[in-house]
């Protein structure tokens, strides 16, 4: 369990976007409304160059949120010590406004497979991810923010419903959580449950960061809608709704948009920007 | 019916395993296309980060080739770290043993030539020395030792390597012409560059980076390459900021 001096989620209740290098000078130009930037951890793992002096540069204007996409938390096999270091190294010279990772898995056998693969919600897999987050903690000196996954299908062993899962990490590890609300619209488009539902379930008290990013469209082999998760385009407009229910319940949050694959022009990524700031506007006091 | 993480990864990377039970939609029906989408994803990143690290390789195979190629690689060699920007060291071996590819027999060492550039856009920041400090009495400068930048590297080819990659990424560089060619790599600030190196070169820095003085590393490298050009090589080292130390031992009187 987490002491509480180490809650320290300093990311402001604002928009923030993932950083991508080619924004760079606009950035430092025109950021309005983009209070803050995400970096994913692995990219910032090299020893110097170009990567890290930007991120020094950023890190003086902005108060920047380390976001892990290689940690395996869900993985059966012990956490990479190596990458650990490289985390506690990262977190420790950025001292960043907040650190977060996925409820998922991406390590085994020694394979890194460069996705966020899917866990059973069992109670062998809380187990095993309440010791994982502990020991990241543990290791990095911070509390962590766990995110959950975009679903494509279930696990017929599962037990556990997700909202209930996170819940039950949060109070066994003291973490926090990063809300996806792109991801829960998607998963409760591809498994069938009402992302309202999901919401409600949900404990919206630990949230220290929620995600927006845009999805692809296909069908699975029986017709049925199935949503990726690609963060290749804009949100939708069912996202910024399910958005705007959120935040009615939880008030102010930072907000991130997310977009990683066809990473548009700098307007149009502030465009996406411009529009959280008015769900945040609009929040009732 | 429970699926281990073992078996789910088997299934990822070969397509011709069945499909795990267990993996089901909301009607409980098998998974089916859609644990294709994880295969796709692993498929389609690796393949991306591929093209992303070698992008000469890419544009000699064409990008459908190139396509195919990272398919097998990627199933042959998943990364073994989650340092994506490091994926791909084993690739120059790799197309080394593609018989198919026997014909273009340049491709590992352009590979290499990518690999070395990826590095050192990653490679510690350091201060290089004051090409001033090299303006000493030539008996002093061949009993100097070097330390270069984590940078800086160099390789020897039997293929006109830095002809193909200036050919492949210049607008108007000249065709490249048949012949062996040592290649400096440099970060002068954060962009790496490739630089043509004299005959011998390669050997010459690889014995300085191996803690021999100049003048031993270039005695040595005259005996192989009698046309080797110290004052070129040591003048491209200068001008890449690839020097990081000068030593010069001092004569016992």
């Amino acid at each position: 369990m987490l002491d509480n001096a180490l809650r320290s989620n300093r990311l402001p209740a604002a928009p923030g976007v993932g950083y991508k290098p080619q924004h760079f000078s606009q950035i430092l130009e025109h950021a309005k409304p983009v209070e803050w930037l995400e970096i994913h951890a692995e990219n910032y793992m090299g020893d110097g160059g170009r990567p890290l002096a930007q991120l020094r540069h950023l890190s003086e204007q902005f108060p920047i949120s380390v976001h892990g996409v290689g940690l395996s938390i869900g993985g059966e096999t012990p956490l990479d010590p190596d990458h650990l270091a490289r985390l506690k190294h990262l977190v420790g010279w950025l001292n960043p406004a907040s650190f977060s990772e996925h409820l998922a898995w991406s390590t085994h056998d020694s394979h890194f497979l460069n996705d966020l693969l899917p866990l059973p919600y069992t109670d062998a897999t809380l187990t095993r991810v309440c010791d994982h987050i502990d020991q990241v903690q543990g290791v990095v000196g911070r509390q962590m923010l766990l995110e959950n996954p975009s679903s494509y299908l279930a696990f017929e062993e599962s037990t556990w419903s997700e909202p209930d899962f996170l819940r039950e990490i949060t109070r066994r590890t003291g973490c926090g959580l990063l809300l996806d609300v792109n991801n829960v619209f998607v998963s409760a488009t591809n498994l069938d449950f009402s992302p309202q539902g999901y919401i409600d379930a949900y404990p919206l008290d630990k949230v220290g960061e929620i995600h927006l990013g845009g999805h692809d469209e296909d069908e699975d082999d029986h017709g049925h809608p199935l949503l990726i998760d690609s963060h290749g385009r804009e949100v939708v407009d069912p996202v910024w709704a399910l958005l705007d229910y959120v935040l009615d319940k939880s008030g102010p949050k930072p907000v991130l948009i997310e977009w990683d694959t066809d990473v548009p022009d700098w307007p149009i990524l502030r465009a996406e920007a411009e529009r959280a700031k008015s769900a945040l506007d609009k929040i009732p006091a | 019916m429970n699926v281990s993480q073992t078996t789910f990864h088997d299934a990822l990377l070969d397509a011709n395993k069945s499909i795990p039970g267990g993996l089901v939609d909301a009607q409980a029906n098998a998974a089916g296309r859609r644990f294709s989408v994880y295969r796709n994803n692993v498929a389609v990143s690796l393949t991306e980060a591929m093209h992303q690290a070698f992008p000469v390789i890419a544009k000699l195979l064409g990008s459908q080739n190139m396509d195919g190629l990272a398919g097998i690689f990627l199933r042959q060699h998943p990364p073994t770290s989650p340092l994506m920007m490091f994926y791909g060291d084993e690739f120059p071996a790799f197309l080394e043993g593609m018989e198919q590819l026997s014909h273009l027999g340049y491709l590992p060492d352009v590979a290499r030539l990518e690999l070395a550039l990826r590095r050192a856009y990653h490679a510690a920041d350091c201060q290089p020395i004051d090409p001033e400090a090299l303006s000493v009495p030539p008996e002093d400068l061949m009993r100097a030792k070097l330390t270069l930048a984590p940078a800086a590297t160099a390789l020897r080819s039997e293929w006109p390597v830095h002809a193909i990659w200036l050919f492949n990424t210049e607008d108007g560089a000249p065709k490249p012409e048949a012949g062996a060619q040592d290649v400096l790599i440099t970060r002068p600030e954060y962009d790496p560059a490739p630089q043509l190196l004299p005959q011998g070169g390669a050997a010459w820095i690889a014995r300085v980076q191996n803690g021999q003085n100049i003048g031993e590393a270039f005695e040595a490298t005259m005996a192989e390459t009698p046309e080797f050009d110290l004052g070129t090589t040591l003048a491209l080292l200068l001008q890449g900021g690839a020097i990081t130390s000068v030593t010069i031992e001092r004569l016992d009187t």
